[in-house]
């Protein structure tokens, strides 16, 4: 059967259905079906959250201080933008301000969570898409180190230092025991790299597990560790002391040298192995433009990094605000978190009920029951699904939507508006990458586009932090070294009953926070985070939603290996332990949640 | 077929002689606390050992133990993949996905059936049949029970696997149960925390590859060697606290100076954790040194024992005394009698803090 759906995709179920479960190298479980016609093209795609942990439920009449910690559970890979989303959540609810350095402490802790993140997600999740490990051991290490010099001047690039990591990784092949690269898609015709790109990739993604290990030290030294930092609502936990007694203890200068020092090597392997790694994978992939679903169409930014402390507006936010529909990038529209007619979230395919589930309700106004069922068509029992009815409930994740509209959020999100708004920043990198590639602007709209933004966000974000470095000494040197403000923390100052939120740009993607405060505990606390947007279900008007979008019309060379389907997906960095939040079953109490 | 590469191999490739490596296991024998022979069965370890499998599975979680696991600095995760452990199934980084990833499982079940390592991250949901957590289409804990059948032992990554941590708090709606209440019986060594450090993780793992033998555990299940003593009992601020110096509030001057963050809520006089000796990520610091107090991610429950920055009321100034051992034996004896009921374990949480008390006083 064939349907058209109201943002221009034609699904046809009628082919050979294709399940993936599960769906590795992410963040959580996660479930993907398709069908493919007779030349083994995409024609409709199924995306699936498969877990559930209730984290919103845990957090009521608990003490909003303590949020954070619970929130940054949500997720360890992105771990602390949960923690500082709720934070913000809880100083937008009681009108509490930080100090300047607090907000330059936590501008470098969010930023280097998106370098390391990026770094992470590209090489060690998301490489294997693009990259035949088993292939590298046919390379020519003088070919791989000329290569590898034409791209980059990045030291560790002689053929003996290739001839080792070849050497190391045969030795690792004939023992047999393949650990991770097991079982991979290895010779599949999907792969385009020549060999010698193959092992200078391999050679990176061994560098790049050595080196994320010092990126993440900026949390430790802020937070104390990491993953999960320490936050504190009202500033950061870590007092500054450059030279009086007992500054050995606290942020001092071996600390503020230490970040400098970490810094300078984001920054150096952005430039010189990310990004040129992502030119050359991406001038072997030029025809492989595939994935772009919703990109080209709809896309939403939040926008963070205040530049200013406590102004959360647009013109304070460093990574760029704002929404695009139907493709129109003359025009980037306005969004607001409080409207109850902009984000809003729907039911009819996820497990959940409603009232009406015609209608989506705003976060402040949420509703969350849980009604695990499949529909009349799926195929399996309750307890071994062996294919879904997408006609009916398939998910359990929501179906967020911005004025009704699906929307992709993530990094090239974030870089379509920036370009859109004509900031220097984002488009001048944007255009060198794709002059440099010789691809249009519409390549951009792609799996590979996706992929090229986050390295290109990585190597922002490095930047911005020595910005933040400077800035923070530049405060200490005026005389200001306070880095939290306790005006508010006791629960006696606060008022009866507040609401707000909070937001970031998480690495994968816009995240919001929702709180309600009543007589010092959270009464309401809602989550709706990016990949609730990218990966969710149909919903009542029957939009597909952006992971689906995105598998739609591509080729597979072999349907029995899901290797296009990996690409596509993992470009999107999912994290589904974030995307299925929300509370669940057992008990009166949990069986409903009324924000408002 | 060419034999597996060792660490020894690995070692030696990077320019380390061979009487650096003997220093270098005696070493480690020596800070571990072992006698002379052990250096000996280490070296030897090290150099002939083919790697053991390891099936790394994921229930309910963040995914917190593995990003920690990476960032190991000694040995570093790269050669650990590499050359000490056969790490053939882990969702969060494998090649492969679907019915490929599956075979894996069903291969390492029937070829190294009692030979294999099985490590959990998270926790099985039981509410539901199961199917707050899916893979394969199927709830998790079938999968988990399954390989768990012949596994050679199990490690308990992390505060989920463990005890049930924050999907497990009040009033844990999904169910989400520790293993060790899932699988009755098989060894399970916990390896708490929220995450647990980086090189407490590899140094488990490493542990067994070389000793060909599990930790001694604590009567908790957690290895001795990283947590039988306090957070407090190593903390480089102790003396503050001894001396009755507190930061009072944030940002104040006792902050500033580095006092203890007892008065802020800091629970590291009960919480068991190398964090103050071992620290984090290659030693950079650990949450006191920054400035916030411990929350006490590595204890049971400790989600639900009130705001992170309430004072800890039953603490009168004990000892280094009260060890792991004597806490451990009051909770297991506890627990042996308690249905897995959420009002049983708070009580539990007050008898154990009751006991604590008393053994302080």
């Amino acid at each position: 059967m064939t349907i058209q759906t109201p943002n221009g995709f034609t699904l046809d179920n009628s082919g050979k259905r294709i399940v993936v479960d599960p769906v590795t190298r992410i963040e959580g479980h996660m479930r993907v079906e398709v069908n493919v016609d007779e030349n083994n093209i995409i024609r409709n795609a199924v995306s699936t959250g498969t877990m559930w942990r209730g984290i919103e439920v845990i957090l009521k009449n608990r003490d909003p201080r303590d949020a954070w910690a619970f929130t940054e559970r949500i997720c360890g890979v992105c771990t602390g933008t949960h923690a500082l989303t709720s934070v913000r959540a809880v100083e937008n609810a009681l009108g509490i301000t930080i100090p300047d350095n607090a907000n330059s402490i936590r501008n470098l802790m969010q930023l280097a969570l998106q370098a390391h993140d990026h770094v992470v997600h590209f090489y060690h999740l998301h490489a294997l898409d693009w990259v035949d490990v088993i292939s590298a051991i046919s390379a020519d290490p003088k070919a791989t180190s000329a290569l590898a010099q034409s791209v980059s001047d990045w030291p560790h690039s002689s053929p003996g230092y290739f001839k080792d990591i070849q050497t190391r990784l045969k030795k690792f092949v004939e023992s047999g025991q393949l650990g991770p690269f097991k079982n991979g898609y290895w010779g599949n015709a999907s792969y385009k790299l020549p060999p010698e790109a193959n092992l200078m990739a391999v050679a990176h993604y061994l560098e790049a597990l050595d080196f994320q290990k010092e990126i993440v030290k900026i949390h430790t030294i802020f937070g104390g560790k990491n993953p999960h930092p320490n936050w504190l609502v009202g500033g950061v936990p870590c007092p500054i002391n450059i030279d009086g007694t007992g500054a050995v203890g606290a942020i001092n200068m071996e600390r503020l040298n230490m970040v400098t020092s970490i810094i300078d090597q984001i920054i150096e392997f952005n430039d010189k192995v990310y990004v040129p790694d992502i030119m050359t994978i991406g001038s072997f992939y030029k025809d492989w433009l595939y994935g772009g679903g919703l990109s080209g169409k709809n896309v939403l930014a939040y926008g963070d990094v205040p530049e200013h402390v406590n102004d959360y507006s647009e013109a304070s936010l460093k990574l760029p605000r704002g929404a695009i529909i139907n493709g129109n990038l003359a025009e980037v529209l306005p969004v607001d978190h409080e409207d109850p007619e902009q984000i809003q979230e729907f039911v009819t395919h996820s497990w959940y009920k409603y009232p009406d589930e015609t209608k989506g309700l705003h976060p402040w106004d949420g509703v969350t029951e849980p009604h695990y069922e499949l529909g009349p068509n799926a195929k399996g029992t309750k307890t071994n699904i062996e294919q879904l009815d997408e006609a009916a409930k398939y998910s359990w994740i929501k179906a967020p939507r911005w004025r009704g509209h699906a929307m992709e959020v993530g990094p090239l999100a974030r870089w379509v508006v920036g370009y859109a708004q004509n900031k220097a920043e984002f488009k001048d990198p944007v255009e060198k990458m794709l002059k440099d590639l010789g691809l249009p602007v519409s390549a951009l709209f792609s799996t590979l586009g996706r992929t090229a933004a986050r390295a290109l966000e990585s190597s922002w974000a490095g930047h911005q932090m020595r910005y933040f470095r400077n800035k923070l000494i530049a405060n200490i040197k005026a005389g200001d070294v306070s880095t939290a403000d306790v005006d508010k923390w006791k629960p006696e100052t606060w008022p009866k009953e507040v609401k707000g939120v909070g937001f970031t740009e998480a690495p994968r993607g816009a995240l919001a926070h929702w709180i309600k405060i009543k007589d010092g505990k959270i009464d309401n606390y809602q989550c709706v985070v990016p990949t609730t947007w990218n990966g969710s279900p149909r919903d009542p008007a029957g939009n597909i939603g952006a992971f689906e979008a995105s598998l739609m019309d591509t080729p597979m060379s072999d349907p029995t290996q899901p290797l296009e389907i990996l690409r596509t997906i993992h470009s999107f960095d999912p994290c589904l332990a974030c995307s299925t939040h929300v509370m669940s079953p057992d008990g009166q109490e949990m069986a409903k949640v009324q924000v408002r | 077929m060419a034999a597996a590469e060792t660490l020894y191999d690995v070692i030696r490739r990077q320019g380390i002689t061979r009487r650096s490596f003997t220093k270098f296991c005696s070493l480690t024998a020596a800070s571990l606390g072992f006698g002379p022979g052990a250096a000996t069965a280490m070296a030897e370890a090290l150099e002939t050992k083919e790697r053991v499998p390891v099936i790394w599975m994921h229930g309910l979680e963040c995914t917190c133990c593995s990003e920690s696991f990476i960032r190991s600095a000694h040995p570093l995760v790269k050669d650990v993949v590499l050359s000490m452990i056969s790490l053939d199934y882990d969702d969060t980084i494998m090649a492969a996905a679907g019915h490929q990833a599956e075979a894996i499982l069903k291969e390492t079940k029937e070829k190294y059936k009692g030979k294999y390592i099985l490590a959990v991250e998270g926790n099985a949901p039981l509410n539901e049949d199961g199917m707050f957590c899916i893979d394969g289409g199927k709830p998790f804990v079938e999968k988990l029970k399954w390989m768990a059948e012949d596994a050679m032992a199990i490690i308990a990554w992390g505060a989920c696997a463990s005890w049930g941590c924050v999907q497990a708090a009040k009033p844990n709606p999904t169910q989400a149960t520790p293993i060790d209440k899932v699988i009755l019986d098989k060894p399970i060594i916990k390896v708490p925390g929220c995450p647990p450090i980086a090189e407490v993780m590899t140094g488990v793992v490493t542990f067994i590859t070389t000793f060909g033998k599990l930790p001694e555990l604590d009567r908790q299940g957690r290895p001795k060697m990283f947590y039988s003593q306090r957070i407090h009992d190593k903390c480089y601020r102790r003396a503050h606290f001894d001396a009755g110096q507190f930061v009072e509030e944030w940002d104040d001057e006792g902050a500033r100076k580095g006092y203890c963050l007892y008065k802020m809520g800091c629970k590291g006089p009960t919480t068991y954790n190398a964090c103050s000796t071992v620290r984090w990520n290659g030693g950079v610091s650990f949450p006191i040194q920054s400035g916030h107090g411990c929350i006490g991610c590595s204890e049971d429950g400790f989600w639900d024992n009130g705001s992170f920055y309430d004072r800890l009321t039953n603490l009168h100034r004990f000892g280094v005394e009260a060890n792991a051992d004597k806490v451990g034996m009051t909770a297991a004896g506890i627990v042996g009698g308690a249905i897995a009921a959420h009002a049983a374990v708070t009580a539990f949480k007050r008898v154990t803090t009751k006991r604590e008390k008393a053994d302080a006083s």
